[in-house]
């Protein structure tokens, strides 16, 4: 078959290339010339796959074994057969992380880049539906409280009026456990990305309580809230009654990154607010994003400065110029 | 009013017209939200049954908004050509349906009874037609605009550069754009969403892609997607911008929530006007998306579909080069999977093309819908068929800014080839002048932007 052909080709491209460049130390276990496409595999271990095809027309076995192609080795390889200006095609690639130097097969992308695409939306959607981490959430004595969402991850997608409202449970729950009129009270939400919790909170969360300290801030009872959206912080700032409010809640994953969180803060928040109340630092998350230590830090200073003007959001914008 | 059916020895009753038209929709997450959706299959095909019988008077005085409570109804009321209005009101929406669909019915017909219509009028008859019925009905129309070149011409397909980057790096977006450039993709326009909405980053990206724009002679536009009131300032202090954006909703508390009314689209239509670099006579972009007036709480009760075909009445008012929704952008709460966004993809490029605006779609999905490329190439086939004027063209598909999920600019190279369409005319002689393509085909060079590094 044609396509045969032309996958060998890139394979045999691309792994040159690795060679080149020393990222395949082994090598390739399956030669030039050898039919690389399984009719029919058969998994024998977690990496190998054995192919009766082959052994039938070459008496060899064929062998794939394969570095990984989301990794940043490979991930940006340009794709361009017979660029231009080859060189110069790095430096293009270099400077976005939008996926461009892809190649094609007709009009279509090829193959590797195909696959890396998938690859990408496999990760963020096995990444969506899944609640952060238990242990995460006692290493820093949180305790869980939900909003009124009480059928699951579907519900909440389809809900987001009931994810911005606590359960009674949840009521209850905050005024028996935490401290009334704090200074700055920290939540933190699951959001749509458990992953993105996961991810900044073991950076962010000291450097806030530290910071907040050293302002001489009395911080509240902080607390994990389960299927969250950012208008809980209206029923939380009733019950609470903070200065300022900070939710850290995970956002809605791009394609092969889920790890990006965003803080919301409010002053005095409470019933019937909305998102010209509040202010968003948004993206952060190492390498590429903003960097959850800074994060953290801008987050305190900001939160005073909240209170140097007793407001947020567009009130704070032109009080504060 | 009495608005009654039997249907299979039950009777239906509604209300009135605001839930007969929510009910009549196709299954919607963000109508049921907002509690208009039918409560049974069967009650949904009884609010069609009653919805077929409706003369299109009623929906005339029956807005989703009334006319003293909201401007953007008094736009769409007061722009009515009462002359055709009066040849048309007694039609049901049933016969509407089929006067569309009737081969006797051409494209010219269709415009002339595009001018007598309100928004409630284009979105009933869309609750009744099949997906099929959509794309052939839409096939029909044909909404040509012009600003530097020719837009939505039979046997064009154009498609919006989008090469959006997450601190808007110049260079990075520079890149972007010669690789989409390489695939025959811009010639609606190259527009940039911003991360930075600020005058001085919006303005450089205007100078940076005006630059690029004249250096190779692109036939086309640029236009940074800020708020309009950026915009303007722009236009206001000389920077070179072709056309002039914003996002729009279909209620007057809708655009309030994005910081816009009537009056201040009418300013910066003015101004485009007068300071945009291209011939025009279109300079306008808008984006709309079913479900956005909903979650602003600016519906005033009413179903998404009614709220965006509000929209489209809203931009006629300013003659757009361009308008798409970004059907899937908004998210599974109202729309909540493949299914409902290829539904109402094929919904808006309809109610737009009928209300006279030369339409695109930004074919897209977010993460959390259950949506994947697949399904995303599925219905950019379907819009083809449609006859879109123009699709996004994102590098893979991938918005690396805005986090979603749309087409690529390898996909508006399959779309053309596979529909033998080709780029708006300018454009593509452009394309032919330049060695990328030829006879409507990309040839061996496309692909490559590191064409474009030395002209």
């Amino acid at each position: 078959m044609m396509e045969e052909e032309k996958i060998n080709q890139i394979v045999e491209l691309v792994l040159r290339q690795l060679q080149e460049e020393g990222l395949v130390p082994g090598g390739l276990k399956n030669q030039p010339g050898q039919p690389t496409f399984p009719q029919e595999t058969i998994t024998t271990g977690a990496a190998t796959v054995f192919h009766p095809g082959a052994a039938l027309s070459t008496h060899a076995e064929i062998e794939i074994d394969l570095p990984d192609p989301a990794g940043d080795n490979l991930r940006w390889l340009p794709r361009v057969k017979n660029a231009k200006d080859p060189g110069a095609l790095i430096e293009l690639m270099a400077s976005t992380s939008a996926r461009i130097g892809v190649g094609r097969a007709g009009p279509r992308s090829n193959t590797a880049s195909l696959l890396l695409f998938q690859a990408d939306h496999a990760i963020t959607q096995d990444a969506l539906y899944r609640d952060v981490d238990q242990r995460l959430l006692d290493e820093f004595n949180l305790m869980t409280v939900q909003t009124s969402i009480t059928e699951g991850r579907e519900e909440y997608l389809l809900r987001p009026d009931l994810g911005r409202q606590l359960s009674d449970a949840a009521r209850q729950m905050i005024t028996e456990k935490c401290q009334k009129n704090p200074d700055l009270q920290l939540v933190v939400g699951d959001g749509l990305s458990a992953l993105a919790i996961e991810s900044n909170l073991r950076q962010i969360f000291p450097v806030i309580v530290q910071g907040a300290q050293s302002a001489g801030l009395r911080m509240g009872t902080p607390f994990y809230v389960k299927y969250c959206r950012v208008g809980v912080m209206n029923d939380i700032g009733d019950i609470l009654q903070p200065k300022v409010l900070i939710l850290l809640i995970g956002e809605r994953p791009g394609l092969g990154r889920a790890e990006s969180m965003s803080a919301y803060m409010a002053y005095q928040p409470g019933a019937g607010q909305n998102d010209a109340n509040r202010d968003v630092v948004c993206n952060i998350f190492e390498k590429g994003g903003t960097n959850p230590l800074e994060a953290g830090a801008f987050i305190v200073q900001f939160a005073q400065k909240m209170m140097q003007f007793q407001a947020s959001g567009v009130k704070l914008k032109l009080a504060a110029g | 009013m009495l608005l009654r059916t039997k249907l299979h020895g039950k009777t239906y009753e509604f209300p009135d017209v605001r839930l007969l038209m929510g009910k009549a929709n196709e299954e919607k997450s963000g109508d049921r939200l907002a509690g208009v959706a039918a409560e049974s299959a069967a009650e949904r095909i009884a609010a069609r049954l009653v919805l077929a019988e409706l003369p299109l008077w009623v929906l005339r005085q029956n807005p989703a908004v009334p006319y003293e409570q909201d401007e953007v109804t008094r736009v769409i009321q007061d722009a009515v050509d009462e002359t055709v209005y009066a040849e048309i009101k007694d039609w049901t929406i049933g016969e509407f349906r089929e006067w569309l669909l009737a081969d006797t019915t051409t494209h010219e017909m269709i415009q002339r009874v595009s001018a007598g219509l309100t928004a409630e009028m284009v979105a009933a008859v869309t609750k009744l037609m099949s997906n099929l019925d959509l794309v052939l009905a839409a096939s029909k129309i044909h909404v040509t605009a012009h600003c530097h070149n020719t837009m939505g011409a039979p046997g064009r397909l154009s498609s919006r550069l989008q090469p959006n980057h997450p601190t808007d790096s110049p260079e990075g977006i520079r890149a972007e754009i010669y690789e989409g450039l390489a695939y025959g993709c811009g010639d609606s326009v190259i527009g940039i969403n911003p991360s930075d909405d600020s005058y001085s980053s919006v303005s450089r990206l205007l100078e940076m892609t005006y630059d690029l724009i004249k250096e190779w002679e692109v036939p086309t536009q640029n236009c940074v997607l800020a708020h309009v009131t950026t915009q303007m300032k722009c236009l206001q202090s000389g920077s070179p911008v072709g056309l002039v954006f914003q996002s729009i909703s279909g209620s007057q508390k809708g655009c309030e929530s994005f910081g816009i009314n009537v009056g201040m689209l009418d300013e910066a239509y003015e101004l485009a006007k007068k300071h945009c670099f291209p011939s025009g006579p279109n300079f306008m972009y808008f984006e709309t998306g079913q479900g956005s007036a909903l979650s602003a709480d600016a519906h005033n009760g009413w179903d998404q579909l009614t709220l965006e075909a509000r929209n489209y009445g809203l931009a006629r008012r300013y003659h757009p080069f361009q308008v798409n929704t970004v059907v899937g952008f908004i998210g599974p709460e109202y729309l909540y999977d493949a299914n409902q966004i290829q539904r109402a993809g094929l919904e808006d490029l309809f109610m737009g093309k009928l209300s006279g605006i030369p339409m695109g779609v930004d074919a897209c999905y977010t993460n959390h819908a259950r949506a994947d490329q697949n399904a995303n190439e599925n219905l950019a086939v379907l819009l083809t068929a449609a006859g879109c004027n123009y699709f996004m063209a994102v590098p893979m598909g991938d918005d690396s800014m805005l986090s979603y999920q749309s087409t690529s600019y390898h996909d508006t190279a399959s779309l053309r080839q596979l529909f033998r369409l080709r780029p708006a005319a300018e454009f593509e002689h452009w394309l032919e002048s330049i060695g990328l393509m030829k006879d409507g085909r990309l040839t061996e060079l496309a692909g490559d932007p590191t064409f474009f590094l030395k002209r």
